[in-house]
């Protein structure tokens, strides 16, 4: 056996249980129990992507759990780097593939630090209202498949009807419905067409109204209570620690949101709410992403009614394409446009690390540019990636069933955790 | 985010604390605050902001400085939750000895940062920098008995055939 597979499959007990191993092997009489290692996953229904978990067991508790990941790596990053900024962004999105406007923002919002260009309001508000709807699909996605694995089959339809209105606005705004590309250095590549506006309030005044019927489903569902309620607590103080951001932390009652904390992209004109939990159990987290759909639902419904006029995009031509119809008559749009499109823009050289509040947490982008018009690193610090370190801790101890349920309330994408 | 003069402070904070040659560099640039420090001193270093109130570690991600020397960069972000400001501490190791102390496991010299356990071996995996003292290196993302650390600036994007059955012997080496 090779070193690498002898330190995967090698298994960290607690004293405790190390006492009750060694009683198991020492034991001259037949032993009645063993420890049994088995392989979850990678393709499982219950992993929420390919995610393989190597759990040791005794009986129904788990004593030991591992993830081991790396099935989806595509080399996104590396890809990243062979192409220039604006192309990087369909990429990009294809990471967090239930957040794709997350992963735009955080890398657009990076490259418009480091050029120091200024997005205008409107294109700031745009970016919110997408942003949150984004928000708002993501946890439906996640909410549907989490009933699922805990058995609430119907759940699944009524999230996924929500959804579909969602992503028929994605695709009226910019004509995909996921990976829509819509978010651009300096702004957003299109306006709100007409309707959409009038779509939009039809869904948010309905959207409140869902919620209150999912919360009526599970809220006192006794199965969802006896699967949820008290299992695998973690604290506040073991998440920080492990770097655990997002709905995760603020459900063991720590209020950390960006959007709060360090607004970004206009979020200081909003008024909303950050709800927390208290016990740090599976419960507050399902509670606490639940809530924050009303957050979003009121962050976006401000955003349409005090959507400021003005352009989309930034003016500066040296990072916006110029608009079609300046193609025709001006002599310079036509060279922006070209060279735009042809050698891309070039970046002035430096690193910045730019941080926003994505569904699973801090959703960080570092990007390094060395002066050409490809950059030279970027990377994602993936709020998926790092929360998945919190599974060990959170399930050692508690039965395998809880171990779905915990699976279930991490929400991990394994798009963004693999890249 | 600190403000240039903040930094100065922190970085004059550390050069009393852990010696004069610690910190190599300070860079403010679009608000954004980098101390560059020794590699020998990183824990050292990350203990003396975490006093700070520096007591998150956001990220750790490799960079490749190529064609530089020293050429492998690791970068550390730190957040400091009470007043929201955030630094970057950033380290520098060739190629020829890309070795750094591991900050996840608890040490002497003070706590450890968990959090750094997989973002250390993804940094191994992509880059090539080996984390001495970390509880459990190895690669995380690529397989096992994959050559060569992708991320590097020399590393060639598809550089590697892609499999079919028709050329999977060729590819693969086997001889069959």
């Amino acid at each position: 056996m090779s070193e690498y597979r002898r330190r995967e499959q090698s298994i960290t007990l607690a004293p405790f249980e190390q006492q009750l191993e060694d009683q198991l092997e020492a034991g001259g009489d037949e032993p009645t129990q063993e420890l049994l290692t088995l392989n979850f996953g990678p393709h499982h229904p219950a992993t929420h992507g390919v995610l393989r978990l190597l759990v040791t067991l005794q009986g129904e508790v788990v004593r030991d759990v591992k993830p081991i990941i790396g099935y989806v790596h595509t080399g996104i990053e590396k890809t990243a780097e062979d192409k220039s900024y604006w192309k990087v962004i369909p990429v990009i999105e294809r990471m967090d593939y239930l957040a794709y406007y997350f992963n735009a923002m955080a890398y657009c919002s990076a490259v418009e630090t480091l050029i120091d260009v200024e997005v205008p309001k409107r294109a700031q508000y745009l970016r919110v209202i997408h942003m949150e709807l984004n928000r708002i699909v993501s946890h439906l996605v996640w909410l549907g498949t989490s009933a699922l694995d805990l058995g609430a089959i119907s759940m699944f339809w009524y999230c996924f009807r929500e959804r579909e209105k969602i992503l028929d606005l994605f695709e009226m705004s910019s004509g995909q419905r996921m990976h829509t590309r819509y978010f651009q250095i300096g702004g957003v590549i299109e306006d709100i067409p007409r309707g959409f506006a009038e779509k939009l309030s039809g869904f948010l005044a309905e959207m409140p109204s869902r919620v209150d019927q999912y919360g009526d489903l599970l809220n006192s569902n006794e199965i969802v209570l006896q699967r949820l309620r008290g299992t695998c607590p973690l604290d506040a103080e073991t998440l920080l620690s492990l770097g655990v951001t997002g709905p995760l932390l603020r459900a063991a009652g720590n209020p950390w949101d960006l959007r709060k904390a360090a607004p970004y992209s206009s979020y200081e004109d909003f008024d909303f709410k950050i709800p927390v939990g208290t016990q740090g159990d599976n419960y507050d987290r399902y509670a606490c992403r639940l809530a924050e759909m009303y957050e979003s639902v009121k962050i976006v419904q401000q955003a349409l009614d005090g959507l400021p006029e003005g352009p989309h995009i930034t003016e500066d031509r040296k990072v916006a394409l110029p608009p079609r119809h300046e193609l025709a008559t001006s002599m310079e749009a036509l060279i922006h446009h070209f060279k735009l499109v042809t050698e891309g823009m070039r970046v002035p050289p430096g690193e910045v690390y730019s941080p926003v509040e994505s569904p699973r947490g801090e959703l960080g982008c570092f990007v390094r540019s060395d002066g050409s018009s490809k950059p030279a690193r970027v990377h994602m610090r993936d709020p998926s990636f790092v929360n998945l370190q919190a599974t060990s801790p959170m399930v050692k101890g508690a039965y395998i069933a809880d171990m779905i349920a915990t699976l279930a309330m991490l929400d991990p994408i394994l798009g963004g955790i693999d890249r | 985010m600190p403000d240039a003069t903040g930094l100065e402070l922190i970085a004059q904070g550390l050069r009393e604390a852990e010696g004069e040659s610690v910190v190599t560099d300070t860079l403010f640039f679009r608000e954004r605050a980098t101390l560059s420090v020794e590699p020998a001193h990183i824990r050292a270093v990350l203990a003396h902001l975490r006093a700070r109130g520096y007591a998150f570690l956001a990220s750790v991600h490799g960079v490749d400085y190529y064609p530089h020397e020293p050429r492998l960069g690791v970068c550390y972000e730190l957040l400091d939750m009470a007043n929201v400001e955030r630094i970057t501490v950033k380290v520098r190791v060739p190629s020829t000895a890309p070795e750094l102390e591991s900050v996840t496991p608890d040490a002497a010299d003070g706590a450890g940062w968990p959090t750094a356990n997989h973002q250390e071996r993804e940094v191994y995996d992509m880059f090539g920098v080996v984390f001495r003292g970390h509880p459990d290196l190895r690669r995380i993302l690529m397989p096992e008995d994959y050559e060569g650390h992708p991320q590097r600036r020399d590393f060639p994007i598809g550089g590697e055939p892609v499999i079919f059955t028709y050329n999977e012997h060729e590819a693969l080496g086997s001889s069959e």
